[in-house]
């Protein structure tokens, strides 16, 4: 949650568009950064991989390798070429699909980790599709009923929950819901490799809750407080004033404020979603980029840990990206 | 009131639990009017202290901070001993019942927080101290060195905190002390995006300029003149990383990442019980209870100074 609380209180981001004209320039500059950011950090992810002080084949073989060992992995990994051409090849790979093979079990990590990717992504997507909606809900129902004792339960809940590790609420939901006290799901969401995940929804439906409690007590908190704002904007004053019904008001004037003023949220709600995904899966043993990153660490599998972090900070670069254009069109309205 | 910082850049213990004590509010005879930095942090604090929400999160605090300081002399028995039959249940020998090795769950819980609260201090108070430097820096030269500061932050943050701990601890090996510093190298683009945003305007404001003009050295400008502007984004900064840093390292224990597995830790502790969830709860529960009383006593801490400086931007 920590990365998502800090954007919110982070006013500009780079130059804030001007007049609405310059809106587009700003955006295309931006994007522009985008894409050269997105560069910097493959070139740190590999330099960090692959060209730490020491040798990297012996780091992952460990201490005990033959010599013969540390040479072979040397080679298969292209250690021995220069630092430029070694970079060239690995991001032309990443690019084309060729992501070289398991050091684990030899498989092609293209096969590995596709799976896997779109495991992820369905949990993922699940989820925010769940949290988008609950949040406007619950924002705007505690707002409406502000200060009554549903809505203090509501802010000091979600207080709770911004501050807890998201592996402590996954536990919690075991404890409740798959051990003996109910025992009505089943706490281990192991996906049998080649089946889709939503062929087994009784598995998915903690990990999702998990993910979408998370979710939603952050965001319901930050659409709470800007529809409260926008209930107290001199535009909804002057609707109420005019004697317009208060339905009206509420659907027609104030909610369309309110949602707008939380997007760039939303998308950093995405944005954390995807850290989130890494420690629940963990938790419930899900197979998805989590888990697979994981275990890729534990093993050295350089390749797989390589492709995994490429692409969940890549995501969650393209989803920061995406509440900074919002917050930015927000502006420049 | 100029707020008299002689101790530097921000002390990395932690002003919210350890109360005002180094900050010595003496009224500096030739006042160069700290517009921005009027509100002195002592008053600040004890504001935020005497609000009911702030005292229920100091009242949690203390209990898991005497429970992790004074709990090792209490421990019935040697953390990492195996003593009992595996997952036994509360009661008679064993208080607490054993874990899935046969341990003693309340030993290891009196000792496993130790490591968790240092590391989470050093974490947060590395990541502020940086942060602060990198932001003020950017805030003060402008031009290229803004510019190129601030891409770099760019690109630390589009790794998730963990993904950026896991990358580099594959690489150099497991050790408590690196996890710490990982965690607070991770914040470091967040802290210094924010103390970058408060820090232009008192940049920009005319005392600072003043000392501009008449030859002080940047640092003594930065210490003397925009730090004390800072103070209240610093001290809210710093509360809300301490609570993330305790997060984030739980977590990176609960992985298998942090400490190494025959200590007590109360993250590992809930990832090695985790098996045994079903016969025997406490061994799992019992820490996660824990975890659970310093995240929230942190975070209400947190949250009322937050509310107090007035920058709580939205979140009523």
């Amino acid at each position: 949650m920590s990365q998502l609380t800090t954007r919110m209180r982070i006013r500009h981001r780079g130059s804030p568009p001007g007049p609405k004209n310059a809106t587009i320039p700003w955006l295309v500059r931006r994007l522009l950064v985008g894409v050269l950011v997105l560069f910097l950090v493959s070139v740190l992810l590999f330099l960090v991989t692959q060209a730490l002080p020491g040798d990297v084949a012996r780091i992952i073989l460990g201490k005990d390798a033959t010599a013969e060992q540390v040479a072979g992995l040397r080679q298969q990994l292209g250690l021995d070429q220069p630092l430029l051409g070694q970079y060239w090849h690995w991001l032309s790979g990443v690019l084309s699909g060729q992501m070289g093979t398991s050091l684990e079990n030899g498989e092609p990590v293209g096969d590995i980790v596709g799976p896997r990717m779109f495991n992820s992504f369905t949990l993922g997507f699940m989820s925010l599709v769940l949290i988008l909606p609950l949040a406007v809900i619950v924002g705007v129902f505690s707002a409406y009923k502000r200060d009554s004792a549903l809505d203090k339960a509501f802010v000091a809940v979600s207080s709770l929950f911004t501050a807890l590790p998201a592996f402590v609420v996954g536990m919690l939901l075991i404890a409740f819901f798959a051990t003996s006290v109910l025992g009505v799901l089943p706490g281990v969401s192991n996906i049998p490799p080649g089946d889709l995940p939503w062929w087994h929804p009784a598995e998915l439906v903690l990990p999702v809750t998990t993910l979408t409690l998370m979710g939603v007590m952050y965001l319901g908190r930050l659409v709470r407080a800007s529809f409260i704002d926008a209930m107290n904007s001199e535009y909804v004053q002057t609707a109420i004033l005019k004697g317009l019904g208060s339905r009206r008001i509420l659907f027609r004037h104030a909610l369309p404020n309110a949602v707008a003023a939380s997007l760039p949220a939303a998308s950093l709600v995405a944005a954390v979603t995807i850290t989130g995904v890494v420690v629940v899966e963990y938790v419930y043993s899900y197979p998805g980029l989590g888990t697979a990153v994981v275990s890729a660490v534990n093993s050295h599998d350089l390749p797989v840990m390589q492709a995994c972090i490429l692409i969940l900070a890549t995501a969650y670069y393209l989803f920061n990206l995406l509440a900074d254009v919002f917050a930015a069109l927000g502006r420049s309205r | 009131m100029t707020t008299d910082q002689t101790a530097g850049l921000p002390p990395s213990e932690n002003p919210v639990i350890g109360g005002p004590a180094p900050l010595d509010t003496v009224a500096a005879p030739l006042d160069t009017g700290t517009a921005a930095g009027g509100r002195s942090n002592l008053s600040v604090l004890s504001r935020a202290v005497r609000t009911g929400q702030a005292r229920l999160g100091l009242a949690l605090l203390a209990a898991v901070g005497l429970l992790v300081v004074l709990g090792p002399f209490f421990a019935p028995y040697a953390p990492d001993a195996i003593i009992g039959q595996p997952l036994e249940g509360p009661g008679g020998k064993f208080l607490l019942g054993t874990d899935i090795l046969g341990r003693d769950v309340l030993s290891r819980l009196l000792h496993g927080g130790l490591n968790l609260s240092w590391m989470a201090i050093l974490a947060a108070g590395l990541g502020v101290f940086l942060g602060c430097l990198v932001g003020l820096t950017a805030a003060y030269k402008g031009g290229a060195v803004d510019a190129l500061l601030m891409r770099a932050m760019d690109v630390l943050l589009s790794f998730p905190e963990i993904i950026f701990v896991l990358l580099f601890v594959s690489m150099l090996g497991r050790s408590t002390l690196l996890t710490a510093v990982l965690v607070g190298v991770a914040f470091v683009p967040g802290v210094s995006r924010v103390m970058r945003g408060a820090a232009l305007p008192v940049i920009g404001s005319e005392y600072v300029l003043w000392a501009k003009a008449n030859g002080l050295p940047p640092k003594q400008i930065l210490v003397r003149e925009v730090l004390p502007g800072v103070t209240s984004p610093l001290m809210v900064e710093t509360g809300m990383r301490l609570v993330w840093a305790v997060s984030a390292i739980a977590s990176l224990s609960y992985l298998g990442f942090g400490i190494a597995p025959p200590a007590a830790d109360w993250g590992l502790m809930v990832g090695e019980n985790q098996d045994g969830l079903s016969i025997a709860p406490l061994p799992v529960l019992a820490p996660i209870v824990l975890i659970l009383m310093m995240a929230l006593g942190g975070n209400l801490v947190a949250e009322s100074v937050a509310r107090t400086v007035g920058r709580t931007e939205g979140k009523r």
